[in-house]
């Protein structure tokens, strides 16, 4: 299991891989952390010609927290931003998705941006890329351009992103006051890609629910939103017509959601399962609206830039966490 | 006195060096050496049309191409069969490099040679293999129809069809109160230790000699199957097994293919090749274990006790039986456990599929053969209402009955006739240790809470330590340092640790000054190897009786120079002394410099050894009549019969009520080995076999679809259970010493893992209220049987209908 | 001439446990590849090159990574650690004795946390940099932090007893090395 031979570029600049990615076109795949693509360079299913090793690129491995968004840079690694303290302040579902990516070890070397890339359906960041609104920041040959979530992923392992295009970060839309967030997935084992998994948002105001919605792993081939508004609005979290408000959202996840079978598990079965992750995790995301709603925007702290491993020589020069 | 050795929980001599990356496994030698590769059948079944290599002989740093028809009459023969038994009237096996046919997706089909392992993939992704495919037999269903088949000349599938009974089995089957029939199922796993096999071989021109390791559990029968195939006198072959990273019964098994293309190679180049076996070769062309379906009959009076067993099952042995039957004669045989069948018969058919072969995993046909008997144990405790420990208890063979003769041939062609063991006191233990009378309270305040919890227990008897010998060497040089060697491998059970305190034990020597060997044909050429729990047993048993010798011997020349009686004499530390005058004394160094008479002095110590050093009796030899220069010596131990251990397991398990995930809570071993020369080593063979059984029960499957691709040939996909799916487990022994060996000891490498399928269908069977009978289980599957249930379509276990959830006690 | 055209090499500069090890290598040379046949550190073991086993983890710039998972030419100018580099004296691996090994190297060997040892520089070298984070964890916490690497000897029990141990092993020998340079 050793990968076929590739010709290896290392740009240090965007400008420079944008370049090499264009020159090369199709022939080309975008080496990041790689905790996906080397595998599968290493059983030999896929056999690019060449490698543009971005790792070297200027620029690109830093979180920011901005007024309405955590900003991903493409050379973060998943530990990277799930240490992120400011990252957690401004939108803790960041972290509660997180740590349920594989293994610490594979989330110190794979980014976050390479993960929606890859745009796994069994991938966690990119449905809370999709929950969170979220938007992939594009370089191309001629400029810079925006991809929203609901453009961005267009089937499995498919994206609208252009061979000579390079996503440099992603920003996860920041929630607003009031919300609760929650994620949950289940895997045959612990680290395990899921069989299904759901991360939910709900917002209270004035003691009940004003949004809800809803995103999910493995069991949608896109990241899709659902809007559990119409199941939840309105409703008193812990009230007596809270259970049967769960009940609908259930429903509606059943309704909404398009699993495939496979060896681990059945297609119902996937089904039954995200059914009931989501009325377990709800409860979780509404209690938190309430007792640890994401923070509020804090302008002194507004901008904070960190570098993505804890040891800035591997991640290339970036200030501290605080 | 000398610290007692034998019996402690000593560290082990192996550690130091391993945790500091000083281990050497077989790809971590020969770096200047080629590297092989192979082309493997991606089809299950399918005539060979063409290979065409052209395009791949021009790729830089190519060495060599080989099909079969490249292959020297000896080498390109069908490999060997290495266990013939009458029944196995169909053996068929393999060729080293497939000869117009493949029978399973990964049999090797191309070797490639070249100057590193990434140039040889280049070369085999650009050779062209075409194929004409055949009907693909897959599934023992499939198989047993016989409508397709395997081997065009092997009628039904059936490489073997065999029949033991005991008793009248049909006389006491129609006079009896209750019968009850099982059908059952058990999927296929594999040993998946975390070195794949590895072959590394250096020719040695000059002498016409070859040097070869390989990552196997018998280097002794590497070496004499490598020179049948290459026609080399043995005694210019030399196998070593280096540090081998797990075995689990799949490194048994040989020659693999490679063990014989890559000295071929080797030798054929005149440079050393070397082959590292990477995880999806491991899926698709080594071994798997298990797939069996059963069906068993039992017959009953109405207190439980067993009046007839029929078993019938069939038995997956992949697309070729290179190693025999000896699994599913293992099932036969131990599915018995502990028990007294009253009449017993079973019959089996060993059928063919498109599929890896299937040779010994750690239980070796005793999982599957538990599993039979104690779905049958719960069965009969369900139908007559009775405590699913006390059916058992009641079916128990008595201490007082021991030994015991069930009447069948073992594996090894010898009586199946047990040895020792106390079952009631294990019983006891093992109730005492789960809490099992107290488990009805817990389960009620479970149900209290929504949660469902079960119980679960399975019990088992392993024939260990089967022959036919092993040997051992010990010799003690002129320092004192103690050299001791035996031929069978070592895959991390810590034999250089037990066998050095055996040693250290009968000689009265430091455990520092023992230095043990294992799987060296260079060091001990007669061996057979590690298997079915056979090492501490046999090589154990042989290295004290060589230890026994060396120390009549040293006492001998000792007392001579000390000028008492052996008798007056003991070894504390190293140091003969006189009892009681420890000051008249003489280290075992000094006697070793005495023991061999010399002409020459390479130092101070052999001064005392020269001719002219010394008195002597100018009537007798230097070297006295009947003795041996040197200090040394050599025992081998061959038993009549296998010695049998046993134990008791009983786990609880949670289900979730909804999504019908499985979490094991508790999980208990009684484990009885007989004596234990290191019992922090016997529980982590215990852990280690149990956390294999976990994995069988609960994760891992072979998962082929109908055309006979393997889904799930990765770590990804296959499930072994990280420490996150292992639960702690609680484990106590019990010692019933073997009266077989001189140390009175049995087996306890394959024990953890025997019991832990049945033991998990127990519990969740006990947890949900309607019977498994298919295993592993996942949630899934789980959640589709509760879906069944509620149908109608499974019955519920009759405990439900009775008053109360409670275990009834008899 | 041949065919295909021979590969580019890359002359790649790493430090590894302390020293700067240079060679050239095609860019597809894994780091696990790296280490064990240009550099001839065997103790890093391969067991399945797909990134989920771990027995290749080693510390880069003391995170640890998947070696199979990582190209040579990437690890260019970074630290790694592999099991090798883990003793704290150098001739550990010739005599290896208690002290010369780090806490977790000799907690493994005191508590039975191995059997084959072809897993093990992989859990190794993935505690060793737990504890730097996490000194002093739970048992739960001890099991968490292995639950990314497959062992199939010991059934993870003494593992899990070996990271406890190790941890203790840490504190002591903090305590006792500052009460030594006291006196």
């Amino acid at each position: 299991m050793k990968p076929a031979p590739f010709e290896h570029h290392a740009p240090l600049t965007v400008e420079q891989a944008v370049a090499v990615l264009t020159e090369v076109g199709h022939d080309g795949k975008v080496l990041a952390g790689g905790q996906s693509l080397i595998p599968i360079l290493n059983m030999r299913l896929a056999s690019p010609a060449h490698l543009v090793d971005i790792n070297r690129v200027a620029g690109l491995d830093t979180v920011e927290v901005t007024p309405d968004a955590v900003r991903v840079g493409a050379l973060v690694r998943h530990a990277g931003l799930e240490r992120s303290e400011s990252a957690y302040a401004a939108l803790p579902l960041l972290r509660q998705a997180l740590v349920n990516v594989a293994h610490p070890a594979i989330r110190n070397r794979g980014t976050t941006v390479g993960s929606i890339a890859h745009a796994d359906a069994a991938g966690e960041m990119p449905a809370i890329l999709a929950l969170t609104d979220g938007v992939v920041e594009v370089a191309g040959p001629t400029g810079s351009r925006e991809i929203a979530w609901s453009d961005f992923f267009l089937g499995a392992l498919e994206t609208s992103l252009a061979a000579e295009e390079l996503a440099v970060a992603v920003r996860f839309g920041r929630l607003p006051a009031g919300t609760g967030t929650a994620f949950t997935e289940a895997a045959r084992r612990h680290g395990d890609y899921a069989m299904a998994g759901v991360g939910v948002t709900v917002t209270v105001t004035d003691g009940v629910v004003s949004g809800a919605r809803a995103s999910f792993v493995s069991v949608t081939d896109v990241p899709s939103v659902l809007d559990l508004g119409p199941a939840l609005g309105g409703v008193e979290p812990g009230s007596g017509a809270w259970a049967s408000a769960l009940d609908d959202a259930a429903e509606a996840v059943r309704d909404h959601v398009d699993p495939e079978g496979d060896i681990h598990a059945s297609a119902d079965y996937r089904r039954m399962l995200v059914t009931e992750l989501t009325r377990r995790v709800l409860p979780q995301a509404a209690d938190r609206a309430t007792t640890a709603p994401n923070a509020a925007f804090d302008r002194e702290s507004a901008v904070t830039t960190l570098s993505s491993t804890p040891n800035a020589a591997f991640g290339g020069e970036g200030a501290s966490d605080d | 006195m000398t610290t007692q050795m034998f019996g402690a929980p000593i560290r082990r001599k192996e550690d130091p060096r391993l945790v500091t990356g000083g281990g050497r496994y077989l790809d971590d030698l020969g770096h200047d050496a080629l590297a092989a590769a192979f082309v493997r059948s991606p089809h299950a079944h399918a005539r060979i049309v063409d290979i065409d290599a052209s395009d791949a002989i021009d790729v830089e740093g190519v060495v060599g191409i080989y099909v079969h028809e490249d292959l020297p009459r000896s080498v390109g023969e069908p490999m060997p069969l290495l266990i013939p038994h009458p029944t196995l009237t169909h053996g068929r096996t393999g060729y080293a490099l497939a000869k117009d046919q493949v029978n399973h997706v990964g049999e090797a089909v191309v070797m490639v040679v070249a100057t590193d392992r990434y140039v040889a993939e280049d070369a085999c992704q650009r050779i062209r293999v075409s194929y004409e495919q055949l009907p693909v037999v897959v599934g023992i269903e499939t198989a047993r129809d016989g409508d397709l088949l395997v081997h065009d000349d092997v009628p039904g599938n059936v490489a073997a069809h065999m029949l033991q009974e005991v008793g009248d089995v049909d006389a006491a089957m129609a006079a009896a109160p209750h019968t009850l029939t099982l059908d059952l199922d058990i999927e296929r796993s594999a040993c998946m230790p975390m070195e794949g096999k590895g072959v590394y071989a250096r020719w040695d021109t000059e002498r016409g000699e070859l040097r070869m390791y390989s990552s196997t559990q018998t280097s002794t029968g590497v070496r004499a199957a490598v020179a049948a195939r290459l026609e080399l006198p043995l005694a210019k072959v030399e196998c070593i097994a280096p540090d081998v990273g797990g075995g689990f019964g799949v490194k048994i098994m040989h020659p693999w293919p490679e063990e014989v293309l890559v000295p071929w190679a080797a030798r054929l180049l005149g440079r050393p090749v070397k082959w590292a076996e990477d995880r999806r070769e491991h899926f698709i062309s080594s071994a798997h274990e298990r797939g069996q379906l059963q069906r068993v009959t039992v017959a009953f009076d109405d207190e439980g006790h067993l009046l007839a067993l029929d078993v019938k099952f069939w038995h997956d042995n992949g697309a070729y039986t290179p190693y025999g039957i000896i699994v599913p004669i293992i099932t036969s045989t131990q599915l018995l456990g502990p028990y007294k069948p009253g009449t017993y018969r079973c019959e089996f058919w060993s059928l063919y599929t498109n599929t890896v072969l299937v040779t010994p995993y750690r239980g070796a046909g005793r999982p599957q053969g538990c599993f039979a008997m104690e779905r049958t144990m719960d069965a009969i405790a369900d139908e007559l209402g009775l405590d699913r420990a006390e059916v058992r208890s009641r079916n128990f063979i008595l201490p007082t009955e021991m030994p015991w003769d069930h009447g069948l041939l073992f594996q090894d062609g010898r009586p199946l006739k047990y040895d020792s063991g106390d079952f009631p006191a294990s019983l006891a233990k093992l109730k005492e240790l789960v809490g099992w009378d107290d488990f009805a309270d817990y389960r009620r305040a479970a149900e209290a809470e929504g949660r469902k919890v079960g119980l679960g227990i399975g019990c088992y008897v392993e024939g260990t330590g089967v022959g036919p010998y092993e040997g051992g060497h010990i010799q003690i040089e002129t320092s004192g340092r103690v050299n001791v060697s035996t031929g069978l491998t070592s895959q991390g059970q810590g034999h250089e640790t037990v066998f050095a305190q055996i040693v250290a034990q009968e000689l009265g020597v430091r455990m520092e000054d023992v230095h043990v060997t294992t799987g060296d044909t260079r060091k001990m050429a007669y061996a057979v190897g590690t298997f079915a729990s056979r090492a501490a047993v046999m090589s154990g048993s042989a290295i004290a009786l060589g230890a026994r010798k060396v120390r009549e011997k040293a006492l001998r020349i000792a007392a001579d120079a000390l000028e008492v009686s052996p008798d007056d004499l003991e070894i504390v530390e190293g140091t003969v002394r006189v009892k009681g005058a420890p000051a008249t004394s003489m280290s075992l160094g000094t006697v070793s410099v005495l023991s061999n008479p010399l002409r020459y002095a390479f130092d101070e110590a052999a001064k005392a050894a020269t001719q002219f050093a010394g008195t002597f009796d100018p009537d007798k030899p230097p070297v006295a009549e009947g003795e041996e220069p040197g200090l040394e010596g050599k025992g081998f131990y061959s038993p009549t019969q296998a010695t049998f251990a046993n134990g008791m397991h009983a786990a609880i398990v949670e289900t979730d009520p909804v999504t019908a995930e499985i979490k094991i809570l508790r999980y208990c071993v009684i484990h009885d080995c007989g004596t234990m020369i290191n019992p922090m080593i016997v529980e982590g063979q215990v852990h280690g076999g149990v956390a294999q059984g976990v994995g069988g029960a609960l994760y891992e499957r072979m998962a082929y679809d109908e055309s006979g691709q393997l889904l799930n040939a990765s770590y990804m996909d296959f499930l072994m259970p990280y420490a996150s799916e292992v639960p702690t487990i609680e484990a106590d022994h019990l010692e019933t010493p073997s009266p077989l060996n001189p140390l009175g000891i049995k087996g306890a490498g394959e024990a953890g893992c025997i019991p832990v399928t049945a033991v998990i269908a127990s519990a969740i069977e006990d947890a949900e209220g309607f019977p498994i009978t298919r295993m592993p289980i996942s949630p899934y599957e789980l959640w589709e049987l509760r879906r069944r249930h509620a149908d109608g379509e499974i019955p519920s276990l009759h405990r439900l209908s009775r008053t109360s959830s409670k275990e009834p006690s008899a | 001439m041949t065919e295909t055209t021979s590969e580019t090499l890359h002359d790649v500069t790493v430090t590894v446990n302390g020293v700067r090890h240079s060679a050239a290598v095609p860019a597809r040379r894994l780091l696990s590849d790296f280490l064990r046949h240009d550099l001839e550190l065997t103790g890093t073991h391969v067991g399945c090159e797909h990134g989920v086993c771990g027995a290749c983890t080693v510390l880069v710039d003391g995170q640890p990574m998947r070696s199979c998972l990582m190209f040579a030419v990437t690890a260019q100018d970074h630290a790694i650690t592999t099991v090798e580099g883990l003793c704290s004296a150098p001739d550990a691996r010739v005599a290896p004795t208690g002290e010369s090994m780090n806490p977790v190297q000799q907690a493994f060997a005191e508590c039975h946390g191995l059997q084959c040892g072809f897993c093990t520089p992989g859990f190794l070298t993935t505690v060793t940099a737990y504890l730097e984070e996490n000194p002093s964890p739970t048992s739960e916490e001890a099991r968490e932090a292995i639950s990314g690497n497959l062992c199939r000897c010991t059934g993870y029990q003494n593992i899990v007893k070996s990271v406890l141990r190790a941890a203790e092993i840490k504190a002591e020998r903090a305590g006792g090395a500052s009460g030594e340079e006291q006196s």
